[in-house]
């Protein structure tokens, strides 16, 4: 066992960093992305169903299906890790895009309206009001999606992508369940750390009720 | 009916043919006309449904009137910066709208933190007007709007109205969820305000005693319709049937007693 280790640490430290590169580029586009979507749907609630409903039909594409789709595109084929990214912050979308939406939605309109009738202005509304309010929820999306894509960024390693799926592979096809352990604790043990540190932001915003 | 006596200047407020409907077709508003004199409160009173918070939300542009013109000081609402517009009225609720996440001395000092106000001039205001609504600034200024009582938070939610001294009031059955208690307290506190600043008031509420002992003017509206607009001595002595209805369900314990003890 120690053997294993001396003889794999340094890979598996190197693949972790890779993992967590992985997923925190997809999860950054994703939210640049799904957050000021979510609030625009805000604004214009008639689109919120369309939006909505395209995001969850990227969510229920198979990972590996998606990583395949990707592969022939220009540019975004010529490097697996371009592929990774785009595939995860796809998935990454539904739950940050839900969450900011309902999140808004969801503020007590008494609030709303008290922010419009003393003058705030539609800026000072967004992030003195809604965005500061919304935040528990938008903190929660940011939560599932993280760690769904933790998970789902062991597939990329099929396209050459890396992370810690890398070990898995390698361990299925050379029948070795320590090397298949070997990418699968390390990556459970992110998804934990991410779970916890993100229910912890969550938790920090969250707004008692009047 | 009563009509609008003279005044010096121009009303603070002004309706002229107001009406409002919905994209459904639905009348609020039928063809109101109303002038509020500068320094005056003005009580709607009516049924629910009869288009009360509707005539005060064009006020201040929240409700776009469909016809008719709105004057604020002389600013047509219709065609003002409402931004602007709003920051000169103050607006209180009967939900109160407070801001969950805030302080109570950064709910109070809302409007002042949107103009950009100093925050020592803030600080120095929200400490007056908590102490005006009757709150102690040291105990209360850092708590959270969850933490107060209905009336606690009503209180807070007058004195964010004020905090930017603006010479219109429009209240939404500010008192409408209070224990009867608290709501004569309030309307005392209410009262005494007022007799120490002059603002125009535009009050709306279903409680006739309310309208009684806050009004210089009580206008009574019917399915969106402007039935009356009298002082509330002339609204205790109308004969009007529409006046009546409401006389009728008004203090009827006290009558009924005082009847069983005649007979």
């Amino acid at each position: 066992m120690s053997n294993f280790l001396a003889h794999y640490g340094g890979e598996i430290a190197e693949l972790t960093v890779e993992h967590l590169w992985l997923t925190g580029a997809a999860m950054l586009f994703a939210a640049v992305l799904a957050i000021p979507a979510g609030i625009w749907l805000t604004r214009k609630p008639q689109w919120a169903r369309p939006v909505i409903a395209v995001t969850n039909v990227l969510q229920t594409i198979p990972s590996l299906a998606m990583f395949g789709f990707l592969l022939p595109l220009p540019w975004l084929g010529e490097r697996a890790a371009r592929i990774a990214i785009v595939a995860l912050a796809a998935y990454a979308l539904l739950p940050i895009l839900r969450n900011t939406y309902a999140g808004i939605c969801g503020i007590d309109p008494a609030v709303l309206e008290v922010a419009r009738a003393i003058g705030l202005t539609g800026r000072q509304r967004l992030l003195m009001v809604e965005l500061p309010l919304a935040a528990s929820f938008i903190f929660a999306g940011l939560r599932t999606a993280t760690v769904t894509c933790i998970g789902i960024a062991t597939i990329a390693a099929a396209v050459g992508a890396g992370g810690l799926g890398e070990l898995i592979f390698r361990g299925v096809a050379s029948v070795d369940n320590r090397l298949v352990l070997a990418g699968a604790i390390p990556a459970a043990l992110l998804a934990l750390a991410a779970d916890g540190l993100l229910g912890l932001l969550e938790r920090r915003f969250k707004v008692p009720a009047a | 009916m009563q009509k609008i006596e003279k005044s010096e200047g121009s009303p603070a407020i002004a309706l002229s043919d107001v009406s409002v409907t919905t994209p459904q077709r639905r009348l609020l508003l039928d063809h109101v006309s109303l002038t509020c004199d500068a320094g005056t409160t003005t009580v709607i009173l009516g049924r629910s449904g009869s288009g009360k918070t509707t005539l005060l939300r064009t006020i201040n542009g929240m409700i776009a009137a469909s016809s008719g013109q709105i004057k604020v000081r002389s600013v047509d609402v219709q065609t003002a910066d409402l931004t602007q517009l709003r920051r000169g009225i103050g607006y209180v609720i009967q939900e109160t709208g407070l801001f969950p996440h805030f302080t109570i001395e950064r709910n109070v000092g809302v409007v002042l933190e949107a103009i950009d106000r100093p925050r020592n001039d803030r600080i120095q205001r929200i400490r007056e007007l908590l102490a005006a609504v009757g709150l102690d600034p040291a105990s209360f200024a850092g708590r959270y709007p969850h933490q107060l009582s209905g009336g606690q938070r009503q209180r807070v939610g007058l004195a964010r109205a004020l905090a930017a001294d603006p010479p219109i009031l429009l209240m939404d059955e500010p008192f409408g969820a209070l224990d009867p208690l608290t709501r004569a307290e309030m309307q005392d506190l209410l009262r005494n305000l007022l007799s120490r600043m002059r603002k125009t008031i535009v009050l709306v509420t279903h409680d006739v005693d309310e309208a009684l002992y806050l009004a210089d003017r009580i206008v009574l509206l019917q399915e969106g319709r402007l039935v009356t607009r009298v002082s509330p001595q002339e609204f205790l002595n109308s004969s009007a049937p529409e006046v009546a209805v409401f006389l009728r369900a008004y203090r009827r314990g006290a009558r009924q007693m005082r009847s069983e003890i005649n007979t």
